[in-house]
């Protein structure tokens, strides 16, 4: 989980194999370096899998048109964001919601937000993947990213350099709240014209995962050999 | 590239021009006439809402949503291997290639990778998927059209295929049968030779619809010519699959990115058409269907023995980290892009499935079409309302 352009963490003895570095890939951030300059903030590189790159939430567009008219990657993937805040609700087996259910009181955590490859500073991120397509052998693609600020939770809208970004950016925002700048008409999506809130924002409550036991607990409950009670009696998963 | 995009600069030129005329001339006032949600034609509960003008289409806009299940929220409270069951609900028609993008997602991160002969049976299956799918979509097109036969014969040869893989599965359209590192089971005593049967009558069944569809005339007139993407604004709008390549785009992840499949291994080969309309859309899928038997049979004979399950924890944490991974599915580009946090489940799960693409083009495609024809193209975009909504 490193940022910065630098890419191979040399201190792992297993990565000894993997040093056979990613020609393709590191020659793809070395374009985007030149194109973008200051505003490329972040990388990441899997040798052999794929790339990452982290813009300045300004050059979110310019990302997307370096992306599609210098470079050529001119087929759009998707766009969507994430919610970096740890959620309180069924992050895992232990977070606040099965503790209440089992009548303890859990230590209230003040959740630490860690951003996942080429980094990040804002709860709120937009992503998005975009590919060369067309020539065989010569196929590549990048996911980039971008920090959504937390006052104005607004990014750039790419409607303009990729016309299909305009459903995924219109999930986004219903998603997430986060505004397009530029997008010729935010509306709905999936959802009803009077729903409130954004689920997929981690303080979103899921209502079924409230009413009923974790649907996983199944999975780690003990033996009945060395069980004291076990709690897992409802616990087949929630249908949908 | 450039004489398509002429023609299709032509062709929008003209749809203005046709509107101007009828709007001066006649003082015709718009309708809006709702398709949908509950259509016949629309292969589920797509709405589509356009506006005309006489017989032609001024604007369309398809209102989708009447589906939608949450499955991003609804992975977030379930552990990896729950996942595959959620995900199997996608695209209902070929459900286990759903499956294979997420579990080779999941296998990425925790560094695992499963043994061959569970590759060559994923992708096994997965082509079988592939015809179960793109066979009703064969079929389907007839009735778009008016003709209810071809419905009949694909109903009839997909049982074949679907039985084959509930034999192996148990499920006929929901296997949940790809674990990570490896596969449930192995296959069952005499499965390979019947389906290499299957495949035979598959076949039967290509050349019996070429037969029907290609000579006939009305089929030609209302295909040809008709819903043309370019190859650019289809890159534009992340068309994918069958509908890039009918656009002359020469891009298919079996063989550009066969990431933990076999297909490397295989002799097939890629199918494009130069003129994007449905008719190139139909014969591109017809083609994919004949490809598929072909490899069907190349894994029957080369299955290699061995274990079909890799070593993995009975608990399943996924380490730290980001993966994005995408298959060609019969639809076109599915792939998931997980973000782990070293949980029981994904702290995110986004799901790219190729339906929600391929449909977005549409308010461009229709402009200036005429009504008839919006069901034809349509259907030759062919998708699949779960692979819209997830």
């Amino acid at each position: 989980m490193t940022d910065e352009t630098s890419t191979a963490p040399a201190d792992d003895a297993a990565v000894e194999e993997e040093v056979e570095r990613d020609e393709l890939r590191e020659e793809l951030l070395a374009s985007f370096t030149d194109a973008l300059g200051d505003s490329l903030v972040g990388s990441h590189i899997l040798p052999g899998k794929d790339l990452w790159i982290r813009v300045h939430p300004e050059a979110w567009r310019e990302a997307a048109e370096v992306a599609r008219n210098r470079l050529g990657a001119r087929y759009f993937c998707f766009l969507s964001a994430i919610d970096w805040m740890p959620s309180p609700f069924g992050r895992s087996l232990d977070s606040e919601v099965d503790k209440q259910l089992a009548g303890e009181e859990g230590p209230a955590e003040e959740p630490v937000i860690e951003q996942g490859y080429a980094g990040g500073e804002t709860r709120f991120q937009v992503f998005a993947r975009v590919a060369r397509v067309g020539e065989p052998n010569r196929f590549w693609g990048v996911t980039l990213k971008a920090d959504v600020p937390d006052d104005t939770m607004a990014a750039h809208s790419w409607t303009e350099v990729y016309a299909g970004a305009d459903w995924h950016e219109r999930e986004a925002w219903e998603m997430f709240g986060i505004t397009f700048v530029g997008h010729p008409g935010l509306r709905h999506i999936y959802l009803p014209s009077e729903f409130e809130g954004h689920p997929l924002r981690k303080d979103y409550p899921l209502v079924s995962r409230m009413v009923k036991p974790w649907p996983g607990i199944v999975d780690v409950e003990q033996f009945p050999g060395e069980d004291d009670e076990g709690d897992g009696s409802d616990s087949e998963g929630s249908g949908s | 590239m450039t004489a398509v995009t002429d023609r299709q600069k032509l062709q929008y030129i003209a749809a203005k021009a046709a509107d101007a005329r009828v709007n001066v001339e006649l003082e015709t006032e718009g309708m809006t006439l709702n398709i949908g949600p509950q259509h016949p034609a629309t292969h589920g509960t797509l709405r589509i809402v356009a506006r005309l003008d006489g017989e032609q289409v001024i604007s369309a806009e398809p209102v989708a949503g009447y589906m939608h299940r949450g499955y991003e929220k609804l992975s977030e409270v379930r552990t990896y291997p729950q996942v595959t069951t959620l995900v199997n609900r996608i695209d209902w028609l070929g459900s286990f290639a759903n499956e294979v993008p997420f579990i080779l997602a999941a296998e990425q991160l925790m560094g695992i990778e499963a043994p061959p002969r569970a590759q060559w049976i994923r992708t096994l299956l997965f082509e079988m998927s592939r015809i179960a799918n793109l066979v009703l979509f064969l079929g389907d097109m007839g009735v778009q059209l008016g003709a209810v036969t071809p419905t009949f014969y694909a109903f009839r040869d997909r049982e074949f295929v679907l039985n084959q893989i509930e034999r192996v599965t148990g499920g006929r359209f929901h296997p949940n049968f790809d674990r990570i590192g490896g596969l449930k089971d192995d296959l069952p005593k005499g499965w390979i030779a019947d389906t290499k049967a299957v495949m035979e009558k598959v076949r039967e069944f290509c050349d019996e619809i070429e037969e029907l569809f290609m000579n006939a005339e009305i089929f030609a007139e209302r295909t040809r010519g008709i819903g043309v993407i370019p190859p650019d604004v289809a890159m534009q709008y992340g068309v994918s699959g069958s509908n890039a390549r009918a656009s002359g785009i020469d891009w298919d992840l079996r063989r550009d990115a066969p990431i933990g499949l076999v297909y490397p291994e295989l002799d097939w080969k890629v199918w494009t058409h130069p003129d994007g309309d449905s008719f190139a859309r139909f014969w591109v899928r017809l083609q994919e269907v004949r490809e598929a038997t072909r490899m069907i049979d190349q894994i029957c004979d080369g299955l290699p023995s061995g274990p079909i399950m890799a070593k993995v924890p009975r608990i399943i944490k996924v380490p730290e980290g980001e993966a994005w991974i995408s298959t060609e599915n019969p639809l076109g580009e599915m792939g998931y892009y997980v973000v782990s946090k070293g949980d029981l489940t994904p702290f995110r799960l986004k799901i790219r499935s190729a339906s929600f693409n391929n449909v977005s083009i549409t308010p461009w495609l229709l402009r200036g079409v005429y009504v008839p024809d919006i069901i034809t193209i349509l259907a030759s975009l062919y998708f699949i309302l779960g692979d819209i909504d997830r």
